[in-house]
C-alpha cells in the first residue's frame, strides 16, 4: 500500500519543476481562500482543489477546511465538496463525519432531488462507523413516495454491502421491497444491486418475472443491460431447454421407431408461457442504439430462445459491425463462438465479414476466424479466393493467420485438401520469410494428414531449409524429413549432416528437431548416420539447455544398446516412429462457449471475478405458478403509486412553481398494462397522453390531473322488479371533462334480467330543475339476455344535491328514475403546492370557513390511512404537506370551478379538526357532514 | 461496475483520473503501457486487458484512450458503449474532445462525470439532462461568470430526469422555430482489381437538429419505408407505431441527436456511384514503377460527386514518387509511405487523374501485392438507397415551425483492390 501510495502521489516530472518549492504556499494559500467569507473565493479554491484531484494529485490535509463547507448554500461550492468529501472521506474518517449531520438534514428535505443526492453522497462516503446510519436511511428511502429516490436507494444498497458485507441479510430485504416496486426508474439499479448483493437468490424474481419483462421496454438503456442478463440466468433455471425438439436422427434406428419419439418429443414440449413472454419482449430491443443492449437481447436468444428462433438476432449483430473499433472488435467475438455451432446464422451475411486494408490487425484475425468457421462446400472457392487477396497483404502478421485459415479450411473440407496444399507449396517461394514459415508449419500438419504420395513436397521443403530461418519453421521441416526420411533416403542424411554443422547456432526448439532426426535415422539408416547421431548427441550432451541435455541422454540410452539399457531399446524404432495422430486443425474460439456470451469471461476466455454460471435447463421445469401474482396485491400496489403522484409534486421553493410528477404516467401506465395486455407497448400509451395533454401539462405549471381513486361503491338506478327485467345500476368514474368542462361523467351498467333481447334503450322525458344539464348516452341497439352493458354519461348537476330525473326508455317500456350525487362527486380534485394552498385558504375565511370538530378512530391516524379515507369519499386532491399532523386535500367543483380547501388537522387524544373553506358555503357544509364519519368509523 | 477511469494521452500520460468507488492506484495503468508497447499501433490495443486484480477496458477516440477499471464480471460492451458515450458527451460539451480542452474545462469534466455515473452504474447519460445540471461552458457564460460570480452548475433541478420523456429538457423556448433532418448516406464498398463489387452496403443515419418551443409531438413518414428494414432508434421513438405503420413518431430531444440508423446489407444491390482506372506496375528488373490512376462518375443518378479525395498505403520498398495530377493536389509521405491525393470535384468532361512514376528502393524485389486505393467522396441531394422522406408533421404545439431535410452519401470505408 505505501509503495502504492508513493506511486500514486508522485507528480509528473513537470509538475514538479512548476511547483516544487511553493506547493507548501499554494496549499496554504488554498486554505485561506477556504476560510474566506467570499463565495467566490471558496469557488475558486475548490475548483483548483479538484483540479488536482483529477491529476492525482495529493489534497488530503485540506480536509478540514474544505469539510467546513458542506453546507454551503451555493450548489456548485456543495457539489465541489461533496466530489471532495467522496474522494478523501475513506482516509480521514473521523473528520468525515463532521459533515454527516448535513446529510441527514438533507435526507428529510421535502424537494425530492435533495433528498436523493443526500443519499448519494452520504452512502459515496466509504466510512464503517456510519454503516447504521447508512442503513436506516437507505430503508427509510426505499419506502420514499419518490420513484427517483428510490432508484438512489438502490444503488446504495450496492454500496453499504462493499463497505460491510455483514449487512447482507438486511439488504436482501430491502432488494426484496424494491424489486416489488413497478417504476421504470427503479428496476434496473434494484436488478444491478441483486446481481450484486444475492444473485443466487432467484426466489425473490419469480414474482416480479412477468412484471420486469413488461417493464423492459421503458426501462433506460442501462438498465436494460443488466435485467436481461439477470432473466437470461433466470429463464435457464425455470424453463425446460426448447431445444430438445431437433434431437439427433440415430441412423440405425427404424423409421417406426423413429417416429414414435417424434410424437413424443412433440407432445412434452410446449414452451411456458412465461418464457415466450420473455423473448417476445426483448425483441424489439434489437433495435436499440445501444450496442450492449443489442448484445444482450442477442445473448439472451442464444441461450434461451428455440434454434430456428436465434437467428433473427444477427442482422442485428452485423449492424454493430460499423460501430467503433472496440465494439466490433467484442462482437465480433461473440459472432466466432456463435458461427462454430450454428453456421448457418451467419451464412449469409458472408461478405460483411470480408477484410479491409484498413481494419486494426485484431479485427482482420477475427473477421478471418469467423469466414473460416463459415466456410463451405458452397461457399470455398469464393472464400479460398478472397484468402489470396489476404496472403498477399503488406499486414505479415494477417497473412500469417491467412495461411493457417486455409490450413484449417484444407483439413475440414476435403475437396478442397489439394488445392489448398497447391497454393501454400507456391507461397514457399514467396519472399516474404514469415509467410514461408507459416505455410511450412501448416504444410506440416496438412501432410501429417494424409502423407501418402507427397515426397516431391518433402524434398521442396529440405531445399528450403538452406534459406529459412524462422526457428518454428525450420522445426518443422525437420520433424517432417525425421518423420518420413524412408521416403527420402537419400535427403534425409545430407540435411542431418548440414544441421549438425549449424548444431551450435540453432535455437532450442531446431535443436530438439535435430537431435529426433538424427535419432529416427540413426534407427532406419544407421549406416550412413551413426556416426553423424553421435556427433550431434555429444554436441547436445553439453549444450547450455537442460532441456536439450536432457533429451540427448534420454535418445542416447534409447537408440545406442549398451548392456545398461534395459528393454527399452528394443522398442525404440516402435517408440520414435510410431504412427502419429494428425493434428485437429480447430478454432481457437472452440472453448468458448461454456461461457456465456457477451460477458468479460467469454472475452478473456477466463472466468472473471464475479462471473455467474448459466445453469443448464431443468430436466423437469419447477413450479410455474410461483409467478402468479396476487391480483389484491397488485391493486394495492397501484393505489399507493397513485396516491405517491399528487405527493410527489413537491415544492421548488426557488422557481415557486410545481414539478411534474414523474411517475405519474409510467407508474399507472405500467400497471394498466399489467392488468389489461401485456403486448400494449406502454411507451406508446405514455406517450400518447402527454402528447394530448402537452399544452396544459408540459409549459405551464405541471397539473396533475390523475384521477386518485375511483370509489367502486355503485348505486341502483333501477331495480330488475321495478324494471321488468331490465336492471341498471351507475357509479361516479371520477373522469373530467369527457362530455364538457360543467359535467360530471356518470358510468351507467345496464343488465338484462329477462330471456329476450331488450332493444332500444335510451333517455327520454328528462325533468331536470333550472340550469341542470344531462349529456346521454348514445342508445343501445340490442341487449341480449343475461347481458350487460356499461355507458358513460354526463350530468351538469350545477353544484348542487338536487337530483336529476328523467326516464330510462326502452323499444316498449319506460321508466322514471333519478339520480341523486353525493356532494364528494361534484368535485374535481386540484394539485396545488402548500404555499399556493395557505393563500388561498387566507382568502377563504370568515363565513366561507366551517370547521368541525371530530373525534378519530385510532386505526385511522396514519397518514396513508387518512388520505385513503378523506380521497375515497370525496373527489380531492391531495397537498403535499410539511407537516405530519396536518393534511390538505384541494378541490373544485365542476360547475362553476370554486375551491374548495379541506385541512384535517390531527389534535390530542384522537380528535381532530376538520375545516372547509369554500365559497360555496352549502356544499361546505354538507361536505362537512359526509366527511365526518368517514374519519370517525373504524 | 465501473471503478475508475483514467485519460492517456498519445505519449503515455494520465492527465486525469475519477475515481466512482475506492481510489485504485494509477500504477494499474502500468499494464495498460506494456500492452500498448506490444501492441505497436494504437489501434491495435485489446480493448480489454486482465490485470492480476482487474481488468482495463478502453476506447481510443481523438487520439485518448479512456481506461476504465473493471473488478469483477460484467458485459465488456456496457463499458465500452458508456465509454463512448462519455467521449460524445464531451464532444457535445466542449465542441471537440481534446487533451487541451479537457484539461481547461477539467471542474466541468469532473462534475459532468460525477453526473454520469453512480458508485460505477450510468445515472443520467442523456446529455439533455445533463446540460440542465451542469451547463456547458461558453465563452459568453464564462465572461459573465467571471463578473457575477454565478456558476456553471444549473440552479434549477433536472426535473427532466423524473420526466417520463427523460431525453427531453422541459420548458424549451425558442424565437425560430426550425427541425432540420439529415439523411446521410455512407456506402463501405469492396471493388476488386477488375472493377467489380465484392461486396457494398450502405450505413445510414438520419441525424436531427430540432429546436422547437415546448413539448412537440413529430411524426416522420416515409415514401419508400421498406428499405428501412435493419434499423436502430432513439429512444424517443415509438416502436409500435413504426411496427404497425412504419411511421417513426417521437417526442424529440432539444438539439442534435440521432434519430435513427439504418443499414442495407450486402444481399441488396447497391449502386456504386464512382469508378477508379488503375494500372500501377513494378517491373523486377528496373527500380521504377508505373502509376496511373483516373477516377470516374458511374451511377450518380446526375449529382456531381464532390469532395474526391484518394489515399493510397504504398508499398514499404517504394522510396519516392513523382506524379503529375490532372485537377487537385497531391502528396507522398516517404516515410509512412502514404500517397494522398485530394482531387476535388469531378468533372465527367474531363476525368481527374494522376499519373507518374515511382521509385523503387534499388537492390529490392518486387512487392507482392499492389497497393489498395482508399476512396472519399461526397454526393449532394442524393440518398444513395433511394430512401426519401415524404413529410413531416408536428403535433401538441400551435406555431409553424420550419422544417428542412438535406440528403447526403458519403464514402464510408470504400477500398479499391489493385
Amino acid at each position: 500500500m505505501s509503495s502504492e501510495a508513493s506511486i500514486y502521489n508522485r507528480p509528473s516530472v513537470l509538475d514538479c519543476f512548476r511547483s516544487s518549492g511553493n506547493s507548501w504556499f499554494q496549499k496554504r494559500n488554498l486554505k485561506q481562500m477556504l476560510e474566506s467569507s467570499k463565495d467566490s473565493a471558496k469557488l475558486d479554491a475548490m475548483k483548483r482543489i479538484v483540479g488536482m484531484i483529477a491529476k492525482g494529485k495529493n489534497a488530503s490535509e485540506l480536509f478540514p477546511a474544505v469539510v467546513k463547507n458542506v453546507a454551503s448554500k451555493n450548489i456548485e461550492i456543495k457539489k465541489l465538496v461533496y466530489v471532495y468529501l467522496m474522494r478523501y472521506a475513506e482516509e480521514q474518517q473521523d473528520l468525515a463525519l463532521l459533515s454527516i449531520s448535513t446529510f441527514q438534514r438533507a435526507l428529510k428535505d421535502p424537494n425530492q432531488l435533495i433528498r436523493a443526492s443526500a443519499l448519494r453522497v452520504l452512502s459515496s462516503i466509504r466510512v464503517p462507523i456510519i454503516v447504521p446510519i447508512m442503513m436506516l436511511a437507505i430503508k427509510e428511502a426505499s419506502s420514499d413516495l419518490s420513484p427517483y429516490v428510490r432508484k438512489n436507494a438502490a444503488h446504495a444498497i450496492q454500496k453499504l454491502y462493499s463497505l460491510d458485507p455483514e449487512q447482507k441479510e438486511m439488504l436482501i430485504e430491502v432488494i426484496e421491497k424494491l424489486l416489488k416496486d413497478r417504476s421504470t426508474l427503479v428496476a434496473g439499479s434494484v436488478v444491478m444491486a441483486f446481481e450484486e448483493v444475492c444473485p443466487d437468490r432467484i426466489d425473490l424474481i419469480h414474482k416480479n418475472y412477468r412484471k420486469l419483462c413488461n417493464l423492459l421496454v421503458d426501462v433506460e438503456e442501462w438498465g436494460q443491460v443488466v435485467i436481461i442478463h439477470m432473466l437470461t440466468r433466470y429463464a435457464r433455471t425455470q424453463f425446460v431447454s426448447p431445444w430438445k425438439v431437433s434431437f439427433e436422427n440415430n441412423f440405425y434406428e427404424s423409421d417406426e421407431e423413429q417416429k414414435e419419439k417424434d410424437r413424443k418429443v412433440k407432445n412434452i414440449y410446449t414452451m411456458d408461457p412465461d418464457h415466450r413472454l420473455l423473448l417476445r419482449n426483448t425483441k424489439p430491443l434489437l433495435q436499440s442504439r445501444n450496442a450492449a443492449v443489442v448484445m444482450a437481447v442477442a445473448q439472451l436468444y442464444w441461450h434461451l430462445a428455440p434454434k430456428s428462433e436465434a437467428s433473427i438476432v444477427s442482422k442485428s449483430l452485423v449492424r454493430l459491425l460499423h460501430s467503433n473499433r472496440e465494439v466490433q472488435y467484442i462482437v465480433l467475438q461473440n459472432i466466432a463462438t456463435m458461427s462454430i455451432q450454428r453456421k448457418g446464422m451467419f451464412e449469409p451475411y458472408l461478405k460483411s465479414f470480408y477484410v479491409r486494408s484498413t481494419d486494426p490487425t485484431m479485427i482482420k484475425t477475427l473477421k478471418l476466424e469467423i469466414l473460416t468457421n463459415l466456410a463451405n462446400e458452397a461457399n470455398i472457392s469464393t472464400l479460398l479466393r478472397e484468402f489470396q487477396t489476404y496472403v498477399k497483404s503488406q499486414d505479415k502478421q494477417f497473412a500469417a493467420a491467412t495461411i493457417q485459415a486455409i490450413g484449417r479450411c484444407a483439413t475440414n473440407i476435403t475437396e478442397v485438401t489439394d488445392t489448398c496444399l497447391n497454393g501454400l507449396v507456391c507461397l514457399l517461394s514467396n519472399r516474404d520469410e514469415i509467410v514461408v514459415a507459416e505455410s511450412v508449419v501448416v504444410i506440416k500438419k496438412l501432410l501429417q494428414t494424409q502423407p501418402a504420395h507427397h515426397g516431391e513436397i518433402i524434398k521442396h521443403m529440405a531445399k528450403l531449409l538452406d534459406n529459412i530461418t524462422v526457428p518454428v519453421a525450420r522445426a518443422s521441416i525437420l520433424w517432417l524429413i525425421g518423420e518420413y526420411c524412408e521416403r527420402v533416403p537419400k535427403i534425409a542424411p545430407d540435411v542431418l549432416r548440414k544441421t549438425a554443422k549449424s548444431f551450435t547456432t540453432e535455437d532450442d526448439l531446431v535443436k530438439l528437431q535435430i537431435l529426433n532426426l538424427g535419432a529416427k535415422l540413426y534407427l532406419t539408416n544407421s549406416k550412413q548416420t551413426k556416426l553423424l547421431t553421435q556427433y550431434v548427441l555429444n554436441l547436445g550432451k553439453y549444450d547450455q539447455s537442460y532441456d536439450i541435455r536432457d533429451r540427448t541422454r534420454f535418445i542416447r540410452q534409447l537408440i545406442v544398446p549398451n548392456e545398461k539399457s534395459g528393454a527399452l531399446s528394443k522398442y525404440a524404432k516402435k517408440i520414435f516412429l510410431a504412427q502419429k495422430p494428425a493434428p485437429l486443425l480447430e478454432s481457437p474460439f472452440k472453448d468458448r462457449d461454456h461461457f456465456q456470451l457477451g460477458t468479460l469471461s467469454h472475452t478473456l476466455n477466463s472466468r472473471a471475478t464475479g462471473y455467474l454460471e448459466l445453469s443448464n435447463w431443468p430436466e423437469v421445469a419447477p413450479d410455474p405458478s410461483v409467478r402468479n401474482v396476487d391480483v389484491a396485491e397488485s391493486v394495492q400496489q397501484t393505489w399507493i403509486l397513485k396516491i405517491l403522484i399528487i405527493e410527489s409534486g413537491s415544492e421548488n421553493e426557488k422557481e415557486g412553481k410545481e414539478e411534474s410528477s414523474s411517475d405519474e404516467s409510467s407508474g399507472s401506465s405500467s400497471s394498466s398494462e399489467e392488468s389489461s395486455d401485456s403486448e400494449s407497448d406502454s411507451k406508446e400509451s405514455t406517450a400518447n397522453k402527454t402528447s394530448r395533454a402537452a399544452a396544459e401539462r408540459w409549459i405551464c405549471t405541471f397539473m396533475v390531473t390523475t384521477q386518485v381513486s375511483v370509489p367502486t361503491e355503485t348505486h341502483e338506478l333501477l331495480h330488475r322488479m321495478s324494471g321488468k327485467g331490465l336492471a341498471a345500476h351507475y357509479h361516479f368514474s371520477r373522469q373530467p371533462g369527457i362530455f364538457g368542462d360543467h359535467m360530471v361523467s356518470v358510468q351507467v351498467t345496464v343488465t338484462n334480467t329477462t330471456d329476450q333481447k331488450i332493444e332500444n334503450i335510451h333517455i327520454k322525458e328528462k325533468k331536470l330543475p333550472p340550469g341542470m344539464r344531462v349529456h346521454e348516452f348514445n342508445p343501445i341497439e340490442c341487449l341480449e339476455p343475461a347481458e350487460s352493458i356499461t355507458v358513460s354519461m354526463g350530468i351538469d348537476f350545477c353544484d348542487s344535491t338536487q337530483m336529476a330525473s328523467f326516464q330510462l326508455c326502452t323499444k316498449d317500456d319506460h321508466f322514471n328514475v333519478n339520480i341523486q350525487p353525493p356532494v364528494g362527486e361534484l368535485l374535481l380534485p386540484v394539485t396545488m403546492s402548500e404555499k399556493d394552498f395557505k393563500k388561498e385558504q387566507g382568502m377563504l375565511t370568515g363565513m366561507n370557513e366551517t370547521s368541525a370538530t371530530i373525534a378519530v378512530a385510532p386505526q385511522n391516524s396514519t397518514r396513508l390511512v387518512i388520505i385513503e379515507r378523506v380521497v375515497k369519499a370525496a373527489n380531492l386532491g391531495v397537498v403535499p404537506s410539511g407537516q405530519d399532523n396536518i393534511h390538505r386535500f384541494a378541490a373544485k367543483t365542476v360547475h362553476s370551478g370554486s375551491l374548495m380547501l379541506v385541512t384535517v388537522e390531527l389534535k390530542e387524544s384522537s380528535t381532530a379538526q376538520l375545516v372547509i373553506n369554500t365559497e360555496k358555503t352549502v356544499i361546505g357544509s354538507v361536505l362537512l357532514r359526509e366527511l365526518k364519519p368517514v374519519l370517525s368509523q373504524g | 461496475m465501473i471503478h475508475s477511469l483514467f485519460l492517456i494521452n498519445a505519449s503515455g500520460d494520465i492527465f486525469l483520473e475519477k475515481h466512482w468507488k475506492s481510489v485504485v492506484s494509477r500504477s494499474v495503468c502500468d499494464y495498460f503501457f506494456e500492452a500498448q508497447e506490444r501492441a505497436s499501433e494504437a489501434e491495435n490495443v485489446p480493448p480489454v486487458i486482465p490485470t492480476p486484480h482487474h481488468y482495463l477496458l478502453s476506447v481510443y477516440r481523438h487520439k485518448i484512450f479512456f481506461v476504465a477499471v473493471i473488478q469483477s464480471e460484467v458485459p465488456p460492451l456496457f463499458v465500452i458503449e458508456f465509454l463512448h458515450r462519455v467521449v460524445d458527451t464531451f464532444q457535445d460539451y466542449f465542441g471537440v474532445c481534446s487533451e487541451v480542452m479537457i484539461k481547461d474545462n477539467v471542474v466541468v469534466v469532473y462534475e459532468v462525470l460525477e453526473e454520469m455515473l453512480d458508485n460505477g452504474f450510468p445515472l443520467a447519460t442523456e446529455s439533455n439532462i445533463l446540460k440542465e445540471l451542469i451547463k456547458p461552458p461558453t465563452i459568453l457564460r464564462t465572461v459573465v461568470n467571471t463578473i457575477t460570480g454565478s456558476t456553471n452548475v444549473g440552479d434549477q433541478l433536472p426535473t427532466g430526469q423524473l420526466s417520463v420523456v427523460p431525453w427531453r429538457r422541459t420548458g424549451v423556448k425558442y424565437t425560430n422555430n426550425e427541425a432540420y433532418f439529415d439523411v446521410i448516406e455512407e456506402i463501405d464498398a469492396i471493388i476488386d482489381k477488375s472493377g467489380s463489387t465484392i461486396t457494398a452496403e450502405i450505413q445510414g443515419v438520419i441525424d436531427a437538429c430540432v429546436k422547437l418551443t415546448g413539448m412537440p409531438d413529430l411524426t416522420l413518414s416515409f415514401m419508400n419505408p421498406r428499405l428501412l428494414d435493419d434499423v436502430s432508434f432513439h429512444p424517443c421513438v415509438r416502436f409500435k407505431r413504426w411496427e404497425s405503420e412504419r411511421i417513426l413518431s417521437f417526442i424529440p430531444p432539444d438539439g442534435n441527436f440521432r434519430l435513427l440508423s439504418y443499414h442495407v446489407s450486402a444481399q441488396n444491390l447497391v449502386a456504386i456511384p464512382v469508378y477508379v482506372k488503375h494500372n500501377i506496375s513494378f517491373r523486377d528488373s528496373s527500380s521504377l514503377g508505373r502509376f496511373e490512376i483516373t477516377v470516374g462518375p458511374k451511377q450518380t443518378m446526375g449529382k456531381t460527386v464532390e469532395g474526391v479525395m484518394v489515399t493510397s498505403q504504398m508499398p514499404k520498398g517504394v522510396l519516392n514518387m513523382t506524379l503529375t495530377p490532372s485537377q487537385g493536389t497531391h502528396i507522398f509521405d516517404p516515410v509512412t509511405k502514404l500517397l494522398s491525393w485530394d482531387v476535388g470535384k469531378i468533372n465527367p468532361q474531363k476525368l481527374p487523374s494522376l499519373k507518374g512514376s515511382m521509385t523503387l528502393q534499388a537492390g529490392t524485389s518486387k512487392p507482392d501485392e499492389n497497393p489498395t486505393i482508399n476512396l472519399q467522396f461526397k454526393i449532394q441531394q442524393l440518398a444513395i438507397s433511394g430512401l426519401k422522406v415524404n413529410r413531416l408533421d408536428m403535433y401538441g404545439e400551435k406555431y409553424k415551425p420550419f422544417k428542412g431535410i438535406k440528403y447526403m452519401t458519403k464514402a464510408g470505408k470504400f477500398q479499391v483492390r489493385t
